[in-house]
């Protein structure tokens, strides 16, 4: 390719040689954010595709096994919750949180959405929790409704993490949008230049100054080039993107975890991101190890980064956009269905519980003879969760965040 | 109408280039679309047969050394042969795409190649496992790219009824619940899937917000469940899968003898004409193309003209073109904003890449040129999140972490895929134009080196929006 072979130090070295500044990755940006109201802690963690909750959480139940010949078959895991449902082995890492009490799920619940079973509407109902979506106009998420009326909310008060765009935190209030896999290298000059060529255009100017901020950039904080730990960091970094199916890379969600992490031990106090992969329709039994793998490692490395002070304060909701059929597939997979499952975690839930009500199995029991029945709505979770963490009074809850949600009784989800 | 040379290629095409010229007018971008494509060396891109045997080869490679005895050196040897193939293979699926770049840096038919990029989003299948992402790349080639200039219905029936699709949306294991296959092994709860069904109608055809309910979506499945894949001869109907009795999609009633290929192409070709389906594809070209707020009467002639033609795409396009609102300026800090693979290859088109340096790319440069870029970037080459494509807002690009990736290439890139760097105040002229703003002008001239100078006109505003 041209004359020049493209290698890690030219990504290096022709940045050290204009000499300024030296970007880095957000994990080393000195951070000096300002905090709003409160210690707590609000994670939202997206499961896109449709978690199977009962096969993540197996009750003991024959009528369910005679529904699913294959996947209601395995081995007892041991992991026996309460209520006598059996935890999903791939999720054993996550069986000290709950013999910890910083574990719990909500069975049963679902968004409003019913009937025509779209990721896509599925998931815009889910992160816009309201309850309809109408086609028109510009959509928010609900996350980003709570911070419009959380007091001394400012752009580093929320991070949505990765590269995965969500509609969850969308909206008038400023949300950062950051994953730890981008930096480069600018002279101040090309920073002030670059400020010039966007003057004109406020969207794409302001934009920019986050990301140079973000990287490292923007004055103040240059690093030289000789400062060995910034060059091994950098080097790391650089690695980690030229080699996209290098250890690194594999781990991406613990990246994304570890960053969100790294923003909520400073001044973050709300964060989200996704974690893909549970469209299940064929081999589940396979197929499910990877996300539930994935949302293990991730809740770990939440708790890891924050340290033990601010665990404390956490809350984690770990929501989809539906359950999945009740009833195995011609594939030993499950197609898209109705009720489904809420996880909770953290240090400052009350955890070793498991809330909501589960509808039986038997046909009359079942949503459209198909999915498990919605006992519940999920977003009257959230809305406690959000109330029992940042004390937003009801009346916002169930008109602006959850318009329409009655929130009823207190699940008591935070200890 | 206001026809403006450099609007159609940045608009309508990869942006300007410093060695192809822009179109002349509206006429002479139909007549490119309508007539055949220009060739390209080594635009060898395997056909669908061909594509079969190497997977089949590479499948009975994988099958001997697994076969061998296990610690054997002669199963050694198996698999290291067999790993050679697929990092041959992984090459070639290199260069293909890299054809694609070319395509796109030096066709005079930008519009095409717009074209092209558009639809192969819109049937977006990325592969779920190596196999499939050996083929993703063929299967743009072959059942998107031949025809965006022809009836909706033939891409339609080509794309969502190739193996990619197929696999893609698990139809393979799609049986009718009550077909001969399906009761001759009770023990094994043989059945439907419904994902292609689904995703035909609520983002192939009709569009998500159309008149269709679940019974359609079941019903399509139904007609659905022959249509399977055979790893030798590619897409086949088998009847003893299909569901038996006939199947009411949309009001209509479709196979009522036996069951026949014809009905799955009958339903899929009403589809295609269905009036949702020609506003759903007339809003997302002009969504895609025009303006995230396209202008009313637009859409309409877009999609008169569609049912006028029964869903002619290259007189849809040209009804897009013929109409002033497609043609309208943007001020600055309005407009369009670039999605990063249009980014990345009008940057490329502007640097005028040599045709050699994509076609013949190595794997790992194009991760560096492209797929590392464009993952950070939030648009791994066609591999959106789900079937539904990439996002179309802007506000879904215009992010710190896309900017700052976007900064990240343009200083890095550019200097290893060109001999020389241009200079920067000639390129601002390659690039914008004779439009370009003043004060890019003034960054290109006083950026300390050309690296700099290069990035600061792809990052402006004025590159980066159309």
């Amino acid at each position: 390719m041209g004359k020049t072979d493209m290698n890690r130090r030219m990504f290096l070295g022709r940045g050290l040689a204009v000499g300024c500044s030296l970007a880095a990755s957000p994990m080393l940006t000195p951070v000096s954010f300002a905090a709003t109201g409160g210690e707590n802690r609000l994670v939202v963690i997206i499961l896109r595709g449709g978690l199977d909750g009962l096969d993540l959480l197996q009750p003991a139940d024959r009528g369910l096994q005679v529904l699913r010949p294959t996947l209601a078959a395995r081995k007892p895991t041991g992991l026996e919750v309460t209520g006598g449902a059996m935890l999903h082995q791939a999720c054993a890492p996550l069986w000290p949180l709950w013999q910890a009490g910083e574990l719990a799920f909500v069975q049963g619940v679902s968004t409003p959405y019913r009937n025509k079973r779209s990721h896509f509407d599925g998931q815009d109902y889910l992160e816009a929790g309201t309850a309809s979506l109408n086609g028109s106009g510009r959509k928010d998420g609900w996350l980003n409704r709570m911070l419009q009326n959380m007091p001394g909310s400012e752009m580093r008060t929320a991070f949505a993490v990765g590269a995965d765009p969500m509609l969850l935190s969308r909206g008038d209030a400023p949300v950062e949008t950051w994953s730890p896999d981008v930096g480069f290298v600018l002279s101040s000059q090309g920073a002030r230049l670059l400020e010039l060529t966007m003057e004109r255009d406020p969207q794409m100017a302001l934009v920019m100054k986050r990301a140079l901020l973000l990287a490292g950039e923007g004055g103040g904080g240059a690093m030289t080039a000789d400062d060995a730990d910034t060059m091994g960091a950098l080097e790391d970094m650089m690695d980690a993107q030229m080699n996209p199916n290098g250890k690194g890379a594999a781990k991406s969600h613990v990246r994304v975890a570890e960053f969100a992490a790294g923003q909520l031990r400073a001044a973050a106090r709300v964060a989200c991101f996704s974690i893909g992969g549970w469209d299940t329709h064929a081999n589940q039994a396979r197929a499910l190890r990877i996300p539930l793998t994935r949302l293990s490692d991730s809740l770990l490395a939440l708790k890891a980064g924050v340290g033990a002070k601010v665990w404390e304060r956490t809350t984690v909701l770990a929501m989809t956009e539906f359950g999945r059929t009740v009833a195995e597939n011609g594939t030993k997979g499950t197609d898209h269905g109705t009720g489904g499952m809420m996880v909770l975690a953290g240090g400052a839930i009350r955890g070793q519980t498991v809330h909501g009500h589960l509808a039986g199995f038997e046909e009359v029991d079942l949503f459209q003879g198909r999915d498990l029945m919605p006992t519940d709505d999920v977003r009257r979770y959230a809305a406690w969760a959000i109330r029992e963490s940042f004390g937003l009074d009801r009346f916002t809850l169930e008109s602006v965040v959850f318009p329409g949600v009655q929130m009823g009784d207190a699940p008591r989800l935070l200890a | 109408m206001v026809f403006d040379s450099d609007m159609a290629q940045t608009r309508f095409g990869y942006g300007r280039s410093p060695r192809v010229a822009g179109p002349r007018d509206v006429d002479e971008m139909v007549a490119r679309l309508r007539g055949a494509e220009a060739p390209l060396a080594d635009a060898d891109i395997p056909s669908d047969a061909e594509m079969r045997q190497r997977i089949a080869d590479l499948t009975a490679m994988r099958r001997t050394y697994r076969k061998a005895d296990e610690g054997s050196t002669e199963r050694g040897r198996l698999k290291q042969k067999y790993n050679a193939a697929r990092r041959a293979t992984r090459e070639d699926v290199a260069g293909w795409i890299g054809v694609t770049l070319a395509r796109r840096v030096w066709s005079p038919d930008g519009l095409r190649e717009r074209l092209v990029a558009f639809w192969a989003d819109h049937f977006s299948a990325p592969g779920k496992n190596e196999q499939f992402r050996f083929i993703a790349p063929t299967y743009v080639a072959n059942a998107v790219r031949p025809f965006v200039a022809a009836r909706f219905e033939e891409m339609l029936i080509s794309a969502a009824l190739h193996p990619q699709m197929l696999h893609y949306l698990d139809q393979n294991s799609s049986i009718g619940p009550n077909s001969s296959m399906a009761r001759a092994r009770p023990e094994k709860t043989l059945g439907l899937n419904e994902n292609l069904a689904r995703e035909v109608l609520e983002l192939h055809t009709l569009g998500v917000g159309a008149a269709y309910a679940q019974h359609d979506v079941r019903q399509l499945a139904e007609l659905l469940a022959g249509i399977t894949t055979n790893p030798k001869k590619g897409v086949v109907y088998v009847t003893k899968r299909t569901e038996p009795g006939s199947h009411t999609v949309l009001g209509k009633e479709y196979g009522t003898r036996r069951a026949r290929i014809s009905d799955v192409k009958e339903v899929l070709r009403d589809l295609a004409r269905h009036p949702d389906t020609a506003r759903h594809i007339s809003r997302k070209l002009a969504v895609h193309f025009v303006s995230e707020q396209p202008d009313e009467d637009l859409l309409v002639s877009m999609a008169v003209r569609y049912l006028e033609t029964d869903g002619d795409l290259a007189e849809v396009v040209e009804a897009m073109l013929r109409h002033p609102a497609s043609w309208r300026p943007v001020g600055e800090g309005s407009g369009n904003f670039k999605q990063p693979d249009l980014f990345l290859s009008s940057a490329l088109r502007a640097l005028a890449v040599p045709e050699r340096a994509l076609t013949g790319v190595k794997a790992n440069q194009l991760n560096r040129l492209l797929g590392t870029p464009l993952r950070t970037m939030g648009q791994p080459w066609r591999r959106p999140i789900g079937p539904d494509g990439f996002a179309e807002e802007d506000s879904h690009w215009i992010t710190a972490q896309g900017m700052a990736a976007r900064l990240q290439w343009a200083l890095s890139v550019p200097t290893a895929v060109v001999d020389e760097l241009p200079d920067p105040r000639a390129f601002v002229e390659t690039a914008l134009g004779p439009q370009a703003p003043a004060a890019v002008r003034f960054a290109a001239e006083a950026a300390e080196n050309r690296r700099e100078g290069i990035a600061l006109v792809l990052m402006s505003p004025a590159f980066q929006r159309v």
